[in-house]
């Protein structure tokens, strides 16, 4: 019966082409309005390690002016000082742990057809790779002895290593940078991070990646800034030392935390720690340290931005219209029908034989809609990577993105087939049969 | 015109009334709000930087190796490129309006204020300066070539004298006579002098709250081995002299990287990429909006004509005229579309306020609704109007058969 009664339905469709095209194209497009800024909204939020995002946790410790919080709503700062992060790193209460900046450098290739250029990097501690878990496709990271030895290492990234190394193994080889050589101890392979969450202080969809990570430690010792954001809420005095001594704040910090009592134990650390500096002076304002999980940080640095939040509503406002629109064309269209109900009816279909075949036709209109639809989703994502250049890595549909979309569409146009569908149900066989 | 048998004819048919009574609510809420928000990313995108955008590229240059002097190279690239043939003007600054990074600190009356008077960019440049930029000086005067100190990367900056904008000066002096004030730019002395003001410079930062409050510094400070060089040319020849120039200074130092050219335009089109973005997706759901609202309300009117065929051909055959049967559908497209703009203007303010408090937007002008109305009104009629025209075209003899 029911390929019998989806035949019926196509058949129905070509009947009034007019109308037919209206629904079909009204849920298309408020399928595509809506799928295209939920795709979008998903994939920027998507937890972008969910195996481990809840033992990853973010250092914010407030060790701003006693006269004006970092943020008006009284949050702790976004990134830490040189002081505190080295003072953690030393203590090494967490499971993992690793402090870490941008850095710009510029790389000197010895291959002569390529020109120097400058490169943007990471520098961190060995314990950055087991927390992160990037994929390594040649040798591996650099161990702790290595971060306390100020070992001259580096790790490259799988983009770097094309332009450097034609891709080829490297490991072993050397980079010259800004007149250093450091030697290369593994290269990524391919990591694709939607969202580079590690450091969101420079906007969450930053064209500017990094291709290269080498020790921190190893990094202070040429003692040039971070290329990141870097906030001072007094001066910093004059010199080199001075600054790294200073209350600007220019690193972040991550942890991994291995349960909710590990959790427990790293706060009150924390706690103490900057109550033990309070009575150095440091930290006037009250203890207010967070340890915010991956996507707990993602949310506060607002990774969806309020725009696609808006466009995502919107998306589905439209499509609430195109709802609407539907059932209003298939009210009209049922009841047209309503002599071939009559006929039927009196044959001896019974209403339940009726409603199925007139859900189902429902959902036939569903599913081309869906289908178009599904298409125009395609275009429409084409469309936003072409308006946000930095959306590439988001604008992508996946299948999980393309059963929702059909998925939405059939439930959609079988929820506004429902009244109509009623209604067509209700017609009096006698009133339809008289002439 | 009598409106009574309308009523009745659409009291017989709610459900319909209602749908498309909802639909028109639901257009005119999301019109209303998305015209707005398109009109305030509109109002943003267009404000200016106070520069001469057409003309001016900027580009950093990256010393490496150990061998390397960044402050002789910088005075040796500042020749070179002020002698090259359509380069107008040329300097040195940390950054530039519409880059979206730069620095930032707080402006105080006193030493040791809790709370600084107000906040400002600082771009960090010589006495070419404001002619590169190209901003109008509107009182005091400009840097001289000996005001320009070398300064170290890392040293706080202590500037003997300033230039501010307007907008800075009226802040941090209402009076209007900050010209030849002190302000403390550090928490302790010495003071800054501002010595001239400015018309409008804009901070690196498109979405900052004082956007127009810039500060000029004099000195020559390299970052690290980076500098920054902006270049005005004579009109018309940036792209040519953009060429010219990032050949000249790779040739003329082969221990440092010159960077990508970036023209001003250029800045600006990514600095406001986001809100055009959001312009086009807005006024994209507001055209496929009114279309689906008045392909269905002639979907629905075609309905109508359809099924009350016999009953117009009655009144036509009773003496009613082309005319009537015209009005008599235009009229019902009129209560039904106003029903549903009451509701719909409620609706708007709704949205308006649900905006209000999660995102922190203005509220809706009260101008929008009324002028929503007149827009749906005439997108109702016209969409009556075919279905309507074919209603008065039903033969009044159609009354008299029996199917």
């Amino acid at each position: 019966m029911f390929t019998y009664y989806f035949q019926l339905g196509l058949r129905s469709l070509r009947r009034n082409p007019v109308l037919t095209a209206l629904m079909v194209v009204g849920i298309a497009l408020g399928i595509a309005a809506s799928m295209t800024t939920l795709t979008v909204m998903h994939l920027m939020g998507s937890d972008p390690i969910p195996w481990k995002s809840d033992k990853l946790h973010y250092v914010q410790l407030d060790n701003w002016s006693p006269d004006n919080p970092y943020n008006d709503d009284g949050s702790p700062p976004d990134q830490v000082t040189y002081r505190d992060a080295m003072a953690l790193m030393q203590a090494g209460k967490a499971d993992k742990q690793a402090a870490m900046f941008n850095l710009a450098l510029p790389v000197q290739p010895d291959n002569k057809d390529v020109k120097p250029f400058q490169s943007l990097g990471r520098v961190t501690f060995a314990d950055f790779f087991s927390m992160l878990e990037p994929p390594f496709a040649f040798g591996g990271p650099w161990n702790r002895d290595q971060d306390d030895s100020h070992a001259r290492v580096v790790v490259l990234t799988q983009a770097i290593n094309e332009k450097l190394f034609g891709g080829q193994n490297s490991v072993g080889k050397t980079v010259r940078m800004d007149g250093v050589d450091y030697s290369v101890v593994g290269v990524l392979g391919d990591w694709h991070l939607r969202v580079q969450y590690y450091d969101l202080s420079h906007g969450a969809f930053s064209n500017e990646l990094d291709e290269f990570f080498m020790p921190l430690t190893t990094a202070i010792d040429l003692k040039r800034r971070s290329s990141g954001n870097n906030s001072c809420w007094k001066s910093s005095g004059d010199g080199w030392d001075a600054y790294l001594d200073s209350e600007c704040i220019w690193m972040q910090m991550w942890v991994q935390l291995d349960s909710p009592a590990r959790l427990a134990e790293y706060k009150s650390f924390l706690d103490n720690y900057v109550s033990e500096q309070k009575k150095l002076g440091r930290f006037p304002r009250p203890l207010n340290n967070l340890l915010p999980n991956v996507n707990e940080w993602m949310r506060n640095q607002k990774v969806v931005s309020r725009d696609v939040e808006v466009q995502t509503g919107l998306g589905f406002a439209f499509l609430a219209v195109c709802l609407v629109n539907t059932i209003g064309l298939l009210l009209a269209k049922f009841t047209r029908k309503a002599g071939e109900i009559g006929l039927r009816r009196a044959l001896g279909a019974s209403r339940r034989e009726l409603f199925k075949q007139f859900l189902i036709e429902s959902s036939v209109v569903g599913l081309s809609g869906g289908v178009l639809g599904l298409l125009l989703t395609g275009l429409g994502l084409i469309a936003v990577r072409a308006l946000y250049q930095q959306y590439k890595t988001v604008a992508q549909l996946d299948w999980t993105m393309v059963a929702t979309t059909v998925l939405l569409a059939v439930a959609a146009a079988v929820i506004a087939g429902l009244y109509p569908t009623w209604r067509a149900c209700r017609v009096q066989p006698a009133a339809q049969l008289k002439i | 015109m009598e409106i009574r048998p309308i009523l009745s004819a659409l009291m017989r048919s709610k459900v319909s009334m209602i749908l498309i009574g909802l639909q028109v609510a639901l257009t005119l809420a999301i019109v209303c709000n998305s015209l707005f928000i398109i009109g305030q990313r509109l109002d943003r995108m267009n404000r200016l930087s106070g520069m001469n955008e057409t003309d001016t590229f900027f580009f950093g240059s990256a010393g490496f190796g150990q061998g390397y002097n960044a402050s002789a190279t910088m005075k040796e690239d500042l020749a070179l490129l002020r002698q090259m043939p359509g380069v107008a003007s040329a300097t040195v600054t940390n950054s530039v309006p519409m880059s979206n990074g730069g620095w930032s600190t707080g402006i105080q009356l006193q030493p040791k204020q809790k709370t600084s008077t107000a906040d400002t960019t600082l771009y960090i440049t010589d006495d070419k300066g404001l002619e590169t930029f190209g901003v109008k000086l509107i009182a005091g005067r400009n840097f001289k070539p000996e005001e320009i100190v070398d300064q170290k990367f890392g040293d706080s900056l202590r500037p003997a004298v300033i230039i501010v904008t307007k907008a800075l000066a009226d802040k941090v002096f209402p009076d209007g006579d900050a010209l030849g004030k002190q302000v403390y730019m550090d928490e302790d002395p010495p003071t800054s002098t501002i010595i001239g003001i400015v018309e409008k410079t804009q901070q690196p930062w498109v979405t900052s709250d004082s956007i127009e409050n810039t500060t000029f510094v004099p000195a020559f400070m390299p970052y690290g081995n980076s500098t920054r060089y902006l270049v005005r040319t004579e009109p018309g020849r940036r792209d040519e002299v953009m060429k010219a120039v990032e050949q000249n200074l790779s040739e003329s130092n082969r221990s440092r990287i010159i960077g990508k050219m970036h023209s001003i335009e250029e800045e600006r089109r990514d600095a406001y990429a986001g809100d055009r973005a959001m312009a086009i997706i807005l006024g994209t759901v507001i055209f496929a909006l009114l279309a689906i609202t008045a392909l269905g309300i002639v979907g629905m009117a075609s309905f109508w004509v359809a099924q009350r065929t016999k009953q117009i051909g009655t009144r036509r055959a009773l003496g009613a005229t082309r005319n009537d049967i015209l009005r008599y559908f235009q009229t019902e497209n009129f209560i039904i579309t106003t029903l549903g703009l009451i509701v719909g203007g409620i609706l708007a303010y709704a949205f308006s306020l649900w905006l209000m408090t999660s995102y922190q937007s203005p509220r809706l002008p009260w101008y929008y609704v009324p002028i929503g109305f007149l827009c749906l009104w005439l997108l109702g009629q016209l969409a009556v109007l075919g279905p309507a025209l074919r209603a008065t075209r039903v033969s009044p003899a159609i009354a008299t058969r029996s199917v």
